[in-house]
C-alpha cells in the first residue's frame, strides 16, 4: 500500500508542499485546495494527510470510495453526493472539502509535494501490505 | 435490466423546472379520473404567498389537500389526495436526515387529515425531477404505475406490469424496470403498498432506496394512518420517480459553505458521542427497549405493564448481533445518524416466502416494542420475522403492534374466543397464532382478521355487534385516540405525555411531542402551565421538520457533548445549538434568515391551519380529544398490584385516603383523580395554544397567524359567531 510517510521534525512549514498540491489538482495555487495540510500547532509543525486506513470506505453510502491496485483510497467524482460523511469520520482529519470543489478531496500519493519538499519532510513509501 | 412487459396508458412531457434554493415552485398533479380510465395531468404554480404561509412539506400537502376535497369528502371519495412533499431543506446532502417524504391525505382511520413521513429517496428526486410536490387524485379501474422520469421530462402512466402486490416484490421489480443499467438503480425510488393494504385501514406507504453494497431495494414506511390503503384505493400499484446524477448541490443553495460546515460538524458529533450517547450507528433505535423497561415506559400486554422481567431477550445488545454492522445505513445520502438497520441473510420461517434468505429493513423502536412486548412476545427472530412481512403486506407495524395487543387482552378477558378467531389462540405471547393471524390479514378472505385490520376504534363496533362483546371494558383498554393506534410508550405516568399524545392533531403519534423524560423522570413541568408550554413549544419544533423535509433524530438523537452543561432544565432538551443548525442550513439553502421565533411562527401556521381543516372535516373539536383509562392509570386489579406501593403512593399524593377500599375501587378513585387531571390539563393546552375551550383557533390566533383567508374565515367564522352568542 502506497502512502504519503510525513518526517515532522523536518518540516520548516514553508508550503511548498501545498502550493505544488494544489497547482497540481486544482489549477490554482492556494492552501485550502491543497490534499495535504501544514499546520502550526504550539508552533511546531502538523502535518496532515491520508495514511491511507480506508475508514472513510465504510461509511460512503454511494460506494465512491475505494482503493485502487496500489492501495491508495480514490473517490469515484461520479458516484460521490458530496455529503462529506467521510470527512467527519475520517480519522486523521485529511479528507477535505470547499464549497468551490463538488466533491471532497483527499491525497492519494501522488508524489508531487515530495519533490518540491527542500528537507526531505515527506516520501511516498510502499508498506508491502495490501489496504 | 429485467424489463417487464410495460403498457402504457397515458404520457405527457414537461419542461422540468429548476431547483433554486430548495424550491422548484412547481407542483404536479395525477388525477386517474372517476373509475373511467381517463387519466390527465396538471402542473401548478407555487407562487410566495403559498411559501410564506406554508413553508413546504406537510404544509403544502395541507394546502393542496384542502383544494382537492369538499367537506363530505372522504378517504374513498375520488377526491381525496395523496400527497407527497419533501420541503425545501429535503434534498441536501451535507446535513444527517435531510432525504424526508411527507405524506398527506384524509385517513381512513381518524376520517380526518393525515400526515406521515418517511426516508428513501422519493422526496429528494421528485425535487429535482422539478416538483416540490406530487399529488394524486381519482381512481383508476385497474392498478396502475405513475412514474415520473426527471430525466426525460415525462409523466407516464402505465398498467400494472405484474401481478406481485406486496412491497418488496413490486419494488424490487420496478427498480429493475426503470433502471437503464446497474449504476441506475440508485436512480430510482419507489412507493408502493401490499396486499394487507386493500383490506386494511392500517396500509403502509413503503417508500423505497437502492443500496448498492447489499444489491436490494430498501423499504422505508410512512407507516401510520392508512396512506397505503389511500395508495390502493385508488388502484395505484406504485408510484415511480427516476432522476440521475443526484448531487449535493442539486437544491440550488444560496451557501453551499455553510451548508458543509454545519453538517461536518454534525458528523463529527455524531462521530464521536454516538457510541455514548444514542447507539445509533450499531443498533438503531432498538437502544430504547431497555431504557423505556428501566423507567416502566415499554409497553407490556397492551401497555398494562411498563417493564418485564423477560427483558433480557430483546436488549439492545441482543438486536446488534442481529444488525449487520460496519455499513452506512443511511435512509438518504449523508445521513451518518444511520440508523436504518437491517438483518440481512435472515430465513423466513412463515408464510409465502417461508425459507427464503431476505434483508429486512429494521425493526426500528416501535416495531421491536410494538410486535414484541406489547403483544407478550420477547423473541427478536419473530419481531423481524413479523416486521418482514407487515412491511411486505404493507401493515402499519405500530398500528398492528397495539392492535393485536388489544385482540389479545380481548381474548385473555373472554371478550372474543376461538369461535370468533377462526380457531387461533390469541392470548398475549402466543407467537406462532399471532404470526398466522397477520398472515390472514392479506387477502380480505378472513372475516376476523378483516375486522382486526380495521382498527381498535372499529374492532370495537364489531367485537361488541358481532361477538358480543362488552362494550365498556373495551373502551376503557383499547389504546386509540381519534380512530389512531396509540404507538409504543406506556404515557399512564406522565401527565404531559397524556396531552403529548391525546390532544394532537392527528391522533396518539410520538412525532408530535414526546415530552415523558422531561415530565416523569427530569420533573421538570411541574405546573400545568410548564406541561401546556411544553405541549406547545415542542409539538411545533417537531412540525417544523415536516416542513423543510429533514428527520427528527439528528436533533436529540445525539448531542454536544456539553449541552446538558452550558444549558439546564427544557432548554438543555432542545438542544439549541442543533436548534441552531436548523436557522442556519434554512438560510444556507434558502437564502432567507430566519429565527427561532419565526421557525416557530411557521409551524404555528401550519398546526393551526391543520386543526382548522379538521374542523372543516367536521372533526377538529374537544370531543375528538379523547384519552382511554388505560392511558390515565391502571384498569384491573392485576396492574395495580404489580406496582402496589407506587400506586398507593399516587392515591395519597392526590389526597385520597385507601384505607378500606377494594383495590377495585382505589382503581376507580385514581381515574377519576387522573380524569380531573386530563380536563385541567387540556383547558391549559388549548389556551396556551390559542384555542377556545372547544379546542377551536381562536378568531384572534387566526388573525395573528395570517390565516385569514376568505376559505378559512368562510369555515370558522359560522362557529365564532355561534360560540359567542353561546
Amino acid at each position: 500500500m502506497k502512502l504519503l510517510k510525513t518526517y515532522l521534525d523536518r518540516c520548516v512549514q514553508c508550503g511548498a508542499c501545498m502550493s505544488a498540491c494544489s497547482k497540481a489538482w486544482a489549477k490554482e495555487d492556494s492552501p485550502e485546495l491543497s490534499r495535504v495540510r501544514v499546520k502550526t500547532v504550539t508552533g511546531m509543525a502538523d502535518i496532515r494527510v491520508c495514511d491511507q486506513c480506508g475508514g472513510c470506505i465504510a461509511v460512503c453510502p454511494s460506494l465512491a470510495l475505494s482503493r485502487d491496485k496500489d492501495g491508495v483510497v480514490r473517490i469515484d467524482r461520479k458516484k460521490c453526493t458530496s455529503c462529506l460523511m467521510c470527512v467527519g469520520f475520517c480519522p486523521s482529519a485529511s479528507m477535505f472539502f470547499s464549497d468551490r470543489i463538488p466533491s471532497p478531496y483527499k491525497c492519494v500519493a501522488c508524489g508531487i509535494c515530495v519533490r518540491v519538499c527542500p528537507e526531505g519532510a515527506l516520501e511516498i513509501i510502499d508498506t508491502g501490505k495490501e489496504g | 435490466m429485467d424489463k417487464l412487459a410495460m403498457k402504457l396508458l397515458a404520457e405527457w412531457s414537461y419542461d422540468r423546472a429548476p431547483l433554486h434554493r430548495g424550491y422548484t415552485r412547481k407542483y404536479l398533479v395525477v388525477d386517474l379520473g372517476d373509475g373511467d380510465g381517463k387519466y390527465s395531468h396538471t402542473i401548478h404554480d407555487i407562487d410566495e404567498d403559498m411559501i410564506d404561509t406554508f413553508t413546504g412539506g406537510r404544509g403544502f400537502g395541507l394546502k393542496i389537500l384542502w383544494d382537492a376535497v369538499s367537506p363530505a369528502g372522504r378517504w374513498d371519495s375520488p377526491e381525496n389526495a395523496l400527497v407527497i412533499s419533501g420541503g425545501p431543506i429535503c434534498g441536501i446532502t451535507q446535513y444527517p436526515g435531510t432525504g424526508k417524504t411527507y405524506t398527506v391525505f384524509l385517513s381512513p382511520l381518524t376520517e380526518q387529515t393525515y400526515n406521515s413521513n418517511a426516508g428513501g429517496y422519493f422526496g429528494p428526486y421528485l425535487k429535482a425531477s422539478g416538483f416540490d410536490a406530487l399529488a394524486v387524485t381519482g381512481k383508476s379501474p385497474e392498478y396502475v404505475v405513475v412514474s415520473i422520469d426527471g430525466d426525460e421530462g415525462k409523466v407516464r402512466v402505465y398498467a400494472a406490469p405484474t401481478d406481485e402486490r406486496n412491497a418488496y416484490a413490486v419494488t424490487e421489480a420496478l427498480h429493475q424496470a426503470f433502471a437503464k443499467n446497474e449504476d441506475d438503480l440508485v436512480s430510482v425510488s419507489v412507493v408502493t403498498a401490499g396486499r394487507g393494504a386493500e383490506h386494511s385501514w392500517w396500509g403502509a406507504l413503503n417508500v423505497s432506496f437502492y443500496d448498492p453494497r447489499r444489491k436490494v431495494a430498501r423499504l422505508k414506511q410512512a407507516g401510520r394512518g392508512g396512506g397505503g390503503t389511500v395508495l390502493r384505493d385508488k388502484g395505484i400499484l406504485a408510484l415511480v420517480v427516476r432522476k440521475s446524477g443526484f448531487t449535493g448541490s442539486e437544491n440550488d443553495p444560496a451557501d453551499l459553505a455553510t451548508l458543509q460546515k454545519v453538517g461536518t460538524k454534525l458528523h463529527r458529533e455524531i462521530r464521536n458521542n454516538d457510541d455514548v450517547q444514542s447507539l445509533m450507528r450499531t443498533t438503531g433505535t432498538t437502544h430504547l427497549n431497555k431504557i423505556m423497561n428501566d423507567y416502566d415506559i415499554l409497553p407490556v400486554n397492551n401497555y398494562k405493564y411498563g417493564r418485564s422481567d423477560a427483558i433480557g431477550a430483546i436488549t439492545p445488545e441482543e438486536y446488534k448481533k442481529l444488525f449487520t454492522q460496519g455499513y452506512a445505513d443511511g435512509c438518504w445520502y449523508g445521513c451518518s445518524m444511520a440508523c436504518a438497520k437491517t438483518v440481512d441473510g435472515f430465513e423466513l420461517r412463515t408464510g409465502p416466502d417461508r425459507g427464503k434468505k431476505v434483508t429486512v429493513d429494521g425493526p426500528e423502536y416501535e416495531t421491536a416494542a410494538g410486535l414484541g412486548p406489547n403483544v407478550g412476545v420477547f423473541d427478536p427472530r419473530w419481531t423481524i420475522e413479523s416486521n418482514y412481512y407487515a412491511d411486505h403486506y404493507a401493515l402499519d407495524t405500530i398500528s398492528l403492534g397495539t392492535g393485536l395487543a388489544f385482540v389479545c387482552e380481548c381474548y385473555e378477558l373472554g371478550l372474543i374466543t376461538k369461535e370468533h378467531t377462526g380457531g387461533l389462540e390469541l392470548r398475549f405471547g402466543a407467537a406462532d397464532q399471532l404470526m398466522e393471524l397477520i398472515h390472514r390479514m392479506v387477502d380480505g378472505r378472513d372475516e376476523f382478521a378483516l375486522a382486526v385490520g380495521k382498527g381498535i376504534r372499529k374492532m370495537k363496533d364489531i367485537f361488541a355487534r358481532r361477538y358480543g362483546a362488552d362494550r365498556a371494558v373495551m373502551e376503557k383498554i383499547g389504546m386509540e385516540g381519534q380512530g389512531l393506534e396509540v404507538s409504543q410508550y406506556r404515557c399512564q405516568e406522565s401527565v404531559a405525555q397524556w396531552g403529548g399524545y391525546f390532544l394532537t392533531l392527528k391522533g396518539p403519534q410520538h412525532d408530535e411531542a414526546w415530552v415523558i423524560f422531561m415530565d416523569m423522570v427530569n420533573k421538570q413541568l411541574p405546573t400545568f402551565e410548564d406541561k401546556a408550554e411544553a405541549l406547545f413549544y415542542f409539538p411545533n419544533f417537531r412540525l417544523w421538520f415536516s416542513l423543510v423535509g429533514v428527520c427528527k433524530l439528528p436533533w436529540n438523537d445525539v448531542e454536544p457533548e456539553d449541552n446538558r452543561i452550558r444549558y439546564k432544565g427544557i432548554e438543555a432538551a432542545k438542544v439549541p445549538e442543533h436548534v441552531q443548525n436548523y436557522l442556519d442550513i434554512y438560510e444556507a439553502v434558502t437564502g432567507k434568515p430566519l429565527s427561532e421565533e419565526d421557525m416557530i411562527l411557521q409551524s404555528e401556521r401550519v398546526y393551526n391551519y391543520e386543526r382548522i381543516f379538521n374542523y372543516r372535516m367536521g372533526k377538529g373539536t374537544r370531543k375528538e380529544h379523547t384519552i382511554p383509562d388505560r392511558a390515565l392509570g391502571p384498569v384491573f386489579p392485576d396492574e395495580w398490584n404489580v406496582r402496589k406501593d407506587y400506586f398507593e403512593k399516587k392515591l395519597e399524593e392526590a389526597g385520597i385516603r385507601g384505607d378500606g377500599l377494594s383495590v377495585e375501587e382505589k382503581i376507580a378513585r385514581l381515574q377519576e383523580h387522573r380524569r380531573r387531571e386530563w380536563e385541567k390539563l387540556v383547558d391549559a393546552v388549548y389556551a396556551r395554544r390559542g384555542w377556545d375551550r372547544n379546542g377551536v383557533p381562536t378568531k384572534e390566533t387566526v388573525e395573528r397567524l395570517g390565516l385569514d383567508s376568505p376559505e378559512v374565515l368562510e369555515v370558522l367564522e359560522p362557529y365564532w359567531k355561534s360560540a359567542g352568542r353561546a
